[in-house]
């Protein structure tokens, strides 16, 4: 987790050679450079709606909103500027869904769920039917609201959405897309399990 | 008489906020506005009866008891929002970090606890224990099922200990222990994109529990064999992934 580093190697005095950073940053680099080469027309007709949840450890708690902006740059190669709904507030100002902090492990269900109400609201009233969370705590979390409060959206990283905008996204490598992107753009179908 | 009244034995024992501030210079805990900016923008708030302006002035008060009783220090996420939208900057993470790390550590919530352990007793930080020889095998196993299946990217690699890589890249122990495929995605992205990167074999581990139990030893220890890892093996970026 980002933040345990980062925050961790200052606060502990840690001596060392290398930078740390967040992925997030780079996919849009590399599709600047030219090294990845998304294409969005799958989503042209489908347009299918996705909202992305700004994980506090890596967006307010570590890089601020330059990171956020950056990341939504590679995700709108990738679906289609159009189809990017965000929920407000968002970036640094985002709610916390309510999976980080040890609160998955913690115990607390009833009281996480509750927690989590805020977040399945903004994400219900975006109006997005996936949602992209970068941070496994805010994935599983999430995917836990859309169950337990019926909103049905699901939840993705966002590798998988980059690998099916380049076609590269195989069939066993969809175990969180829902039926309506199943079929969509897969590569080498005659693979699947 | 009146003045009798008044008048108190000795100093008064010191309270938890005094050592609160001095465990937190930059808390700013006096400068509080009581504008209450925190509690509204807080999801924690109403849960334990609790919100985050209620918990700092129960320590301006003194009721050190009732705050130190509370279970609602472990379900504030430390996510920082609230020092986001607070005039004053008063850093209240700082001090949940702090309330949960004063509570003996063998009360602290179990599953955090176990996470955190299991992770330090572990060569590749990994909080599901994930030995080393079992990420060698999955991750090449998973590598050598795709390029097969995949002849685009027979020549695809997932280098593990592989020295001067540029960016040494840490997984989430949910990929190889539980999905093994959703790694592969990622590493189809990496290939590319034609990036230098390597695993280590040890300390891979993205996840760090010690951080939520407010364990500094246990977190630090983490944290010093994830950098000593990547120095190890000479990159220069370490790259999160979450």
């Amino acid at each position: 987790m980002t933040f345990a580093v980062r925050a961790g190697l200052k606060k502990f005095n840690v001596a060392h050679n290398f930078e740390t950073k967040n992925i997030y940053e780079y996919y849009g680099k590399w599709i600047r450079e030219g090294r990845l080469k998304p294409n969005s027309d799958w989503n042209k007709d489908l347009k299918i709606k996705f909202t992305v949840q700004d994980p506090c450890q890596i967006v307010r708690k570590s890089f601020g909103d330059a990171i956020a902006d950056e990341f939504r740059y590679a995700i709108k190669q990738c679906i289609g500027e159009e189809n990017l709904v965000e929920m407000i507030p968002n970036k640094s100002n985002n709610y916390c869904c309510g999976g980080g902090g040890g609160f998955l492990q913690s115990g607390f269900r009833e009281q996480r769920l509750a927690y989590g109400k805020i977040k399945d609201e903004q994400i219900k009233a975006s109006g997005a039917t996936y949602c992209i969370a970068g941070c496994h705590n805010c994935h599983a979390q999430i995917h836990e609201l859309s169950h337990h409060y019926g909103g049905n959206y699901h939840v993705v990283h966002f590798w998988t959405i980059l690998a099916l905008s380049l076609g590269i996204l195989g069939p066993n490598e969809r175990t969180y897309l829902g039926d309506d992107l199943r079929e969509v753009n897969v590569f080498h179908p005659e693979t699947a399990l | 008489m009146a003045e009798a009244a008044i008048l108190r034995e000795g100093k008064a024992k010191k309270s938890f906020l005094d050592e609160l501030r001095e465990m937190v210079p930059a808390g700013n805990l006096s400068l509080c506005l009581t504008c209450g900016l925190c509690s509204s923008g807080c999801p924690a708030t109403g849960l334990e009866d609790m919100d985050p302006r209620k918990f700092l002035r129960m320590l301006v008060l003194g009721m050190d008891e009732e705050v130190l009783k509370s279970d609602w220090p472990w379900m504030c996420t430390m996510c920082q929002r609230c020092v986001y939208v607070c005039p004053m900057k008063i850093d209240i993470p700082s001090m949940i970090f702090n309330i949960r790390a004063s509570r003996p550590r063998d009360q602290r919530p179990k599953g955090i606890r176990n996470s955190c352990d299991v992770a330090v007793a572990s060569d590749t930080c990994s909080a599901m224990g994930t030995p080393v020889e079992d990420f060698k095998f999955v991750v090449n196993d998973v590598l050598e099922e795709y390029r097969a299946a995949q002849p685009e990217f027979a020549d695809m690699e997932a280098p593990i200990d592989k020295a001067g890589a540029e960016f040494f890249i840490n997984q989430n122990s949910r990929e190889p222990m539980t999905e093994p495929d959703e790694m592969v995605p990622l590493w189809k992205i990496l290939h590319l994109a034609k990036v230098d990167w390597t695993y280590g074999s040890k300390a891979w581990a993205a996840e760090n529990y010690c951080l939520f139990l407010a364990d500094n030893e246990s977190w630090e220890t983490l944290v010093r064999k994830k950098a000593a890892m990547a120095d190890e093996l000479d990159c220069k970026t370490y790259l999160n992934t979450e």
